[in-house]
């Protein structure tokens, strides 16, 4: 930090601590009220208000709007503490009223102006939700009191003893879980009659009964209970008894069961979720391709689409049913897919080093934009009319076949699934090695400084030139993947916006983290895939994650141990300093990466 | 002693050739391959003739008023640039967000017929709202966005950048809807002004004359006022000039207003030339900018000025004059692939620009 860094962010820190507690509550209250008015106005508020969590009673946009009226509360008890409760609460009820208060003036001024012609999202029906459904004055008085009364709720909760607060909380989210994703649920528990029952004691076709998200709250909300009253710490004795043996035992069941699960879950739960779990299987093979170039060899590379796109444009080149396949014009027979694949990889491995070379002099955020060039180059060539004759131009390439074993035809989602899963687990064991091997350290070197590196005898050129090489390897491996599952591939299916999700995904899940990448798919491309709605918001919610992670947990949902070991060194030095600061500052360790 | 100094001139230059790794070979292909390029392509276009002068100075005018919206979208890179070191990613939203809000007030005025009787007013009311909005959302992405982001190094503040980027066309997306909207074409931007014997469209002359205006304004903030001279102390040396007493928060608020400003102006200019917007208008023009900026040398203000103008004359001439030649069909998809090329070959052969050396010493 430099004096005058230190010197600003001093004196906004003891700002921080003389602002009174009512004017951190009327900000908290603007902060959390400006949240739902956004939501609004975008239009995420009106679309999941028409997904139940209780049939009838609670829907998701309701629930959202509860969560932060509580929010505003819990924060203000938070942020403030005071020693008495009364002037607590009175803040946590202004907080409250302000945020519902800001509701209350969006539906003010959806009825003085005709906002519609500007925001798309303010329709009648939204008008209809905040006010009730009982008009202006009335329904804008609910909203603030609404506001207030959650606020105080939220207060309440959170000064309550953990002992209370936690089941509440993890009943309350239990049951948004079954609420939100019924539909999965549902299909799944006609597996056998028992289960059946059960769905039909709480479900309705179109959601949760209120009895039923009753019986799930409480069946939740005592198991936790229990849970942290006695059972774990009867559970933790007997695991801290375990001799080495007994834990790799356990580690190793653990393991057996997890791939288990993967393999049977989507036999069990429907082809739907085999697709969906096969694209976030597609992505967790590009993360780990990206993990090794952004996470280990620092490389920012935003043209990684490009090796996805020859990837699947190989693939299909050499096994298509067209004219425009390779086999139709050239003396080359019509591949299988199995020889197509390694041809594919290696096509990509040739364009990531041929990609590679003209930006091995360029660092740090030029490189950034230098690939990300490379990448919309790929993508106006495979576009253009120049380029159709041989690449078939917008009109795509089609009739690309399905993979089959031994005359065996796997065209089923789930099984193109069970092909992704075997490619995934082959590139993560790779993946892995390669993390930990001479190559991996060098890649780890390079990242952490370059001239450092080079001056301890790495060989940049190669070093970096592998690091794209390999990673193009597993966009190829997950393009050829992509080709036969959509049959038929288009340019514009290689959008920028991969490379961007790709990205994305490995920062949210922590860089140079392979157990990341998957956490990090998962949160991405399965959650909004799930919530089949939400699929349009999807860029929206990658934006505000890649920035909210940036700014709270720069190392992601599950750092790498190496990263982890940093940032408890680092938190361990700072601690002296100033103990608010740590969860403030991206600490250090991301600063490390690049340059 | 003749002979030894000949060996020892003709030493260095074996070894010097033994150096010349397939790296370099790759790279002096690849700027061979351009210059052939771009040669041969004049070359044959030139004797194939197909293009009058007529048409050669409706590319060349076209191209200095999309260069001049460049300018003024690579005037915010640069500047920032200069001050925090951070690419705005953002930027290119930042104008989508003017000529978005512009739109607004412009279809309205199309409707009222306010933009036909009294088009100067109309279209300084236009301008002002654009003008206002993406001033005011820059300085809301400092202050939320990159304010905490100041002292770090690394991928962090890019990324977070990229993050706006999205952030910022979902939003406009999600409020505003999806699909694209036309900009209003009023009679009198469509006549055509006879100019040396050569017929230009009204709206490229008023693009151009409003960007040169807006540049010339600036250029003038930033030598000659108080705020523009610390400005420059600050992309100099920031601490220095925080020890000289200058409020370098200040200075970086008043830069993003400045770049702000800038792409306002610019969004209307762009829409108004190809009287259309949607949410994501704001990307490709973003990424271009940035690359006339570094081509002009990063946090040069001249320099993105002359940058941004070069590239929209290279990409408006370009596909007739240096691919037409070589007998690719259908030159005019192949535009963005000439402005990426020209970004790339400035990023990878002279990333400190044509005006940058100075700059690119003091930091080397």
């Amino acid at each position: 930090m430099t004096m005058a860094g230190a010197a600003t962010s001093a004196k906004r820190r003891s700002r921080r601590r003389e602002r009174s507690p009512l004017r951190h509550a009327v900000t908290l209250g603007l902060i959390f009220g400006t949240l739902a008015v956004y939501l609004a106005i975008v239009g995420i508020l009106p679309m999941i208000d028409a997904r139940w969590i209780i049939v009838d009673v609670v829907s998701l946009g309701d629930a959202t709007l509860i969560a932060i009226g509580l929010g505003a509360g819990i924060a203000t008890a938070r942020a403030t503490k005071p020693q008495r409760l009364p002037p607590l609460f009175l803040h946590a009820l202004v907080a409250g009223a302000i945020a519902g208060g800001l509701m209350a003036l969006l539906a003010i001024a959806m009825q003085l102006f005709d906002l519609r012609v500007v925001f798309i999202a303010l329709s009648a029906a939204l008008f209809e939700t905040l006010t009730f459904g009982l008009g202006l004055p009335l329904g804008a008085i609910i909203l603030v009191g609404a506001g207030a009364l959650l606020a105080v709720l939220g207060a309440a909760l959170s000064l309550s003893p953990p002992t209370i607060r936690k089941p509440v909380l993890i009943g309350l989210a239990f049951v948004v879980f079954f609420g939100v994703f019924q539909e999965l649920i549902q299909i799944m528990m006609q597996f056998n009659d028992a289960i059946g029952s059960l769905r039909e004691a709480l479900y309705t076709w179109e959601g949760l009964t209120p009895e039923g998200a009753g019986a799930i709250f409480l069946a939740t909300a005592i198991g936790t209970f229990l849970w942290t009253k006695s059972l774990r710490a009867r559970v933790g004795e007997r695991v801290a008894r375990f001799t080495p043996a007994q834990h790799s035992y356990a580690k190793a069941t653990r393991i057996i069961l997890a791939v288990l699960l993967l393999v049977l879950f989507p036999v069990i739960a429907g082809s739907y979720i085999g697709q969906v779990m096969m694209l976030v299987g597609l992505y967790i093979l590009m993360g780990m391709g990206l993990n090794l170039e952004v996470g280990l060899a620092g490389l920012l590379d935003l043209g990684f689409v490009a090796f996805f796109a020859v990837g699947a444009y190989t693939t299909a080149l050499l096994t298509a049913d067209s004219p425009h396949a390779l086999a139709a014009y050239t003396m080359l027979p019509s591949l299988s897919y199995w020889a197509a694949m390694p041809l594919a990889v290696m096509a990509s491995v040739i364009v990531g080093v041929l990609f590679g070379i003209p930006v091995l002099g360029v660092r740090g955020d030029y490189l950034a934009v230098a690939t990300m060039g490379l990448g919309e180059i790929v993508r106006v060539i495979v576009q253009s009319d120049a380029a159709a004759p041989l690449l078939a131009g917008a009109q795509g390439i089609l009739q690309i076949p399905k993979p089959s074993i031994g005359g065996y035809e796997l065209s089923d989602p789930v099984q193109l699934f069970y092909l992704t899963l075997v490619a995934s687990a082959v590139a993560a064991y790779f993946a892995w090695r390669l993390e930990n091997s001479r190559l991996g350290r060098a890649w780890m070197a390079v990242r952490d400084d370059e001239d450092v590196a080079q001056a301890l005898g790495i060989n940049l050129v190669k070093c970096k030139l592998l690091a794209y090489g390999l990673g193009a390897a597993f966009a190829g491996l997950a393009g050829s993947i992509f080709a036969v599952m959509l049959t038929s591939i288009y340019p514009t299916s290689f959008q920028l916006l991969i490379s961007i999700n790709v990205l994305a995904l490995i920062i949210v899940g922590g860089m140079a983290s392979l157990p990341g990448v998957i956490v990090g798919a998962v949160a991405l491309v399965g959650l909004p895939e799930l919530l089949r709605e939400f699929g349009e918001y999807r860029y929206l919610f990658y934006g505000a994650a890649l920035i909210i992670m940036m700014r709270i947990k720069p190392e992601g949902l599950w750092p790498s141990a190496t990263r982890r070991r940093e940032l408890r060194a680092d938190a361990g030095e700072l601690v002296a300093d100033d103990a608010d600061e740590i969860a403030g500052a991206p600490a250090p360790e991301a600063s490390s990466p690049g340059r | 002693m003749s002979e030894v100094a000949a060996n020892r001139t003709l030493i260095p230059k074996l070894s010097s050739l033994a150096r010349f790794t397939f790296v370099d070979v790759i790279l002096w292909a690849l700027r061979i391959g351009v210059v052939a390029v771009v040669v041969g392509g004049t070359i044959g276009t030139l004797i194939k003739g197909r293009y009058g002068i007529a048409q050669w100075f409706d590319f060349l005018v076209f191209g200095v008023t999309i260069g001049s919206v460049y300018a003024l979208i690579a005037l915010g890179y640069t500047m920032v640039y200069g001050v925090l070191r951070l690419i705005n990613f953002a930027h290119g939203d930042i104008m989508m967000t003017g000529a978005f809000s512009g739109y607004f007030l412009a279809s309205h005025f199309a409707e009222t017929g306010l933009l036909d009787s009294h088009p100067v007013l109309a279209m300084l009311g236009i301008l002002a709202v654009a003008v206002t909005t993406s001033t005011i959302i820059a300085v809301l992405t400092e202050r939320l966005a990159y304010r905490p982001f100041r002292h770090v190094r690394g991928f962090a503040p890019l990324i977070c950048a990229i993050g706006v980027s999205f952030f910022l066309e979902q939003t406009f997306r999600g409020a505003l809807g999806s699909g694209i909207r036309a900009y209003p074409d009023p009679a009198w931007q469509r006549e055509v002004v006879s100019f040396l014997g050569f017929s230009v469209p009204m709206v490229e002359i008023l693009v151009v004359v409003a960007a040169l205006v807006s540049m010339l304004v600036l250029y003038i903030i930033v030598q000659r006022t108080k705020m523009g001279t610390a400005m420059r102390a600050v992309s100099e040396d920031a601490d220095a000039a925080a020890l000289m007493g200058i409020d370098v928060n200040k200075v970086v608020v008043f830069t993003f207003v400045l770049g702000g400003a800038m792409a306002g102006i610019a969004g209307v200019c762009y829409a108004f030339v190809f009287k259309q917007v949607y949410f994501f208008m704001g990307f490709t023009p973003g990424i271009k900018a940035f690359g006339a900026a570094v081509l002009g040398g990063i946090g040069s203000v001249p320099g993105a000025m002359l940058g941004g103008l070069f590239l929209g004359i290279v990409e408006s001439v370009g596909p007739a004059l240096f691919l037409d030649g070589i007998g690719i069909p259908a030159p005019y998809q192949l535009r963005d692939l000439i402005a990426f090329t020209l970004l790339i070959m400035v990023l990878i052969f002279r990333p400190y620009g044509i005006l940058g050396e100075r700059m690119a010493k003091k930091r080397a």
